[in-house]
């Protein structure tokens, strides 16, 4: 057989062309390992709402319920405390809500529906701690006039007693209220509201 | 296909037994590269006479490497990577698995002696400039295994399912939360679920046990190829290739084997000893190699009173915590300086043109985008700008054995600063820390940024032309 010269041109094509093709099939072959570690539908599933029972819950005092794996805050606010919510105003960095952290019905400066009652996200905006409860109204290591509230541990977060984040902390953000709504006989809904549009 | 001839393979001092080990020895040699792979990496790999105290890490990063594989091996026989039961294995190993507790203990004891390991071995680096030309990529290599290590580190630290292990998982996959457009959803793959449960903990096994593992291997053996490549370093920074004798052997050279094998040995020695102390006598380091809190089973409700990371996190945590909306001022002060000092004082155009291209790029950024991201980026920055060390040192000389008085004052700085940054990422968030971190990060950015002026300016030492000891 006659030594044939390559055909460069061609050569270069089919190189071209097969990267391509095998490039395109090993890119297709990585998108079911990159899915399957997205959440499953049992995750997905698992996010009805809960109920609690706040008759018990003594005014000043706080308890916590899961839901969706996380821990809600439900809070007996006393007027003292709600009174500290103006005191507050101009130390904390959004103090009318403005950033959408709240279902519209709880977007006042309680931030709730009953002032009374404040329910919350146990979760810090930060990096997703949950703040520890600072209730006293008394001088603390991370703030001199302390009025009250939640301080996060990890990264010093502070929050007021409406969930409010104080100005030049690490949060950047309110702590999440969650949509919910009271129900008869001292009992609460987290995780639906009223208007029944669901997840915030 | 018949072997490859080679010559039969003859063992000084075997005496009688050199005809059966010796044929043996031949008959696989002419199978695989058994005689050339032995002298290129032990027999006739000639390295630097003159290595000194600091040179024993590297191969004790190797021996605490196998140490983690092996004791890794026989901790996932008893292990049970779910949420239900991960707490409770731990627990079982630790009380009834027969010398269960003890490999347990040599795991985790051997968790930080690696990073303490490996810190040692790259300041070495550091110190010698044992990251210029041409051995820039031994210290990429060595880089990618420290991130790598990072990781299996982080990966690992999940496992027990303790409250430690539970937020502080939280913590570090929320700031992949905080990137623009696509960090909710990158954070919810990456746990593969709305909060950290049991599908994170059985992907982080997954990481820890197989993924991440094989990469370290890989990267370890780039690694030692690429140093055995151009041959080691040493504390005077002279290359001794460049010096040989008649028969090609550095002068200034001695053979790996036996020479550094035996001296590495008596490092292991005595790392042991020091290892086994800790081992017997403190396996939890006061809190700081195993932390209290992590005793307790991973609750999603409560935070625990005062979380921190592993003690070898915690400089990089510090800088994370000292991002606030204040220092976000000071970040853009300093951007700014940079960038004129770039523009006035570099040489050559690109310097100047990224200068003025990407600074008011970097500062619109920064007015878009809130601080908390800042903290993410600037500790991921503080983590990979070791990178860039071979690019940033400017210096004639390569060792601080000869560098100038501002070289030697900026490492010894870089070092208090590293070790402050890491007390204080350790302690509860106050004032006057917060205050200590902010300078901390500025001076930790300040050794790597400036460096191409200050090794540029100052008078260095005459370089001698044979090792000294």
């Amino acid at each position: 057989m006659a030594e044939q010269q390559p055909d460069k041109g061609r050569r270069c094509m089919l190189l071209a062309a097969s990267t391509v093709a095998g490039g395109i099939a090993t890119v297709a072959a990585g998108v079911p390992f990159v899915a399957s570690m997205l959440p499953s539908e049992r995750a997905k599933a698992a996010g009805a709402p809960v109920e609690a029972d706040i008759s018990k819950l003594a005014p000043g005092e706080r308890m916590t319920v899961e839901w969706r794996g996380k821990p809600v805050w439900i809070v007996r606010r006393t007027p003292e405390m709600l009174d500290t919510l103006k005191k507050n105003a101009d130390r904390v960095s959004d103090p009318d809500s403005k950033k959408v952290m709240q279902p519209k019905y709880a977007t006042n400066e309680a931030r709730s529906i009953k002032p009374e009652y404040l329910v919350l996200v146990g979760i810090c905006t930060h990096l997703g701690c949950s703040p520890v409860e600072k209730f006293a109204v008394q001088a603390e290591a991370f703030a001199s006039d302390w009025k009250g509230g939640f301080y996060c541990p990890c990264h010093g977060s502070l929050f007021d007693l409406a969930g409010r984040v104080y100005k030049n902390k690490p949060a950047p953000d309110n702590l999440v209220v969650p949509p919910h709504k009271f129900l008869a006989d001292g009992r609460i809904l987290i995780g639906e509201d009223a208007t029944d549009k669901g997840a915030a | 296909m018949a072997a490859t001839k080679k010559e039969p393979v003859v063992i000084e001092g075997a005496g009688p037994f050199n005809a059966p080990i010796g044929g043996l020895l031949t008959w696989v040699d002419q199978r695989f590269p058994l005689m050339s792979q032995w002298k290129d990496h032990m027999s006739e790999y000639y390295a630097p006479k003159n290595f000194n105290f600091w040179y024993y890490f590297g191969s004790l990063a190797m021996v605490v490497l196998v140490l983690q594989i092996v004791t890794g091996i026989f901790l996932v026989m008893h292990y049970k990577p779910s949420a239900a039961d991960a707490f409770a294995s731990v627990e079982y190993i630790m009380r009834d698995v027969p010398g269960g507790w003890l490999i347990r203990y040599l795991h985790s004891t051997g968790a930080s002696a690696f990073f303490i390991v490996i810190y040692l071995h790259m300041f070495r680096g550091l110190m010698y400039g044992s990251y210029r030309a041409p051995r820039e990529l031994i210290w990429i290599f060595g880089m990618m295994i420290y991130l790598a290590l990072m990781a299996e580190a982080f990966f690992g630290y999940l496992l027990p399912w303790g409250q430690m292990s539970f937020w502080g998982a939280q913590v570090i996959i929320n700031l992949f939360d905080a990137l623009p457009i696509i960090g909710p959803d990158l954070s919810t793959w990456i746990r593969g679920d709305f909060v950290v449960s049991d599908a994170t903990l059985n992907r982080f096994f997954a990481f820890h046990v197989i993924a991440i593992p094989l990469a370290i291997l890989g990267l370890v053996a780039a690694h030692i190829l690429a140093l055995h490549e151009v041959g080691s370093n040493n504390p005077d920074g002279i290359e001794i290739k460049q010096n040989k004798n008649a028969q090609g052997i550095p002068v200034d050279g001695i053979a790996f084997f036996p020479y550094y094998v035996v001296k590495d040995a008596l490092g292991v020695v005595v790392f042991a000893i020091v290892f086994c102390a800790i081992l017997f006598f403190a396996p939890e380091m006061g809190g700081y190699f195993l932390e209290y809190n992590n005793f307790i089973p991973a609750d999603s409700l409560k935070t625990p009173p005062h979380i921190a990371p592993v003690w070898y996190f915690t400089p990089y945590y510090s800088i994370l915590r000292a991002v606030n909306e204040n220092f976000m001022w000071v970040l853009r002060a300093g951007v700014v300086g940079y960038a004129m000092l770039i523009l006035f004082t570099a040489r050559g155009c690109l310097p100047k043109l990224l200068a003025a291209m990407v600074a008011p790029v970097i500062l619109i950024a920064m007015g878009v985008i809130e601080a908390k991201v800042w903290g993410v980026v600037l500790m991921g920055v503080a983590s990979m700008i070791f990178f860039l060390m071979p690019w940033l040192d400017k210096s004639p000389v390569k060792s601080i054995r000869y560098k100038g008085k501002l070289s030697r004052w900026a490492m010894t700085i870089f070092v208090v600063i590293f070790l402050t940054l890491g007390y204080y990422g350790t302690q509860s968030v106050t004032d006057m820390g917060t205050l200590i971190s902010q300078v901390g990060t500025l001076i930790y950015f300040a050794f790597f940024l400036l460096m191409p002026w200050y090794t540029q300016m100052e008078q260095t030492l005459p370089v001698p032309d044979r090792l000294t000891t």
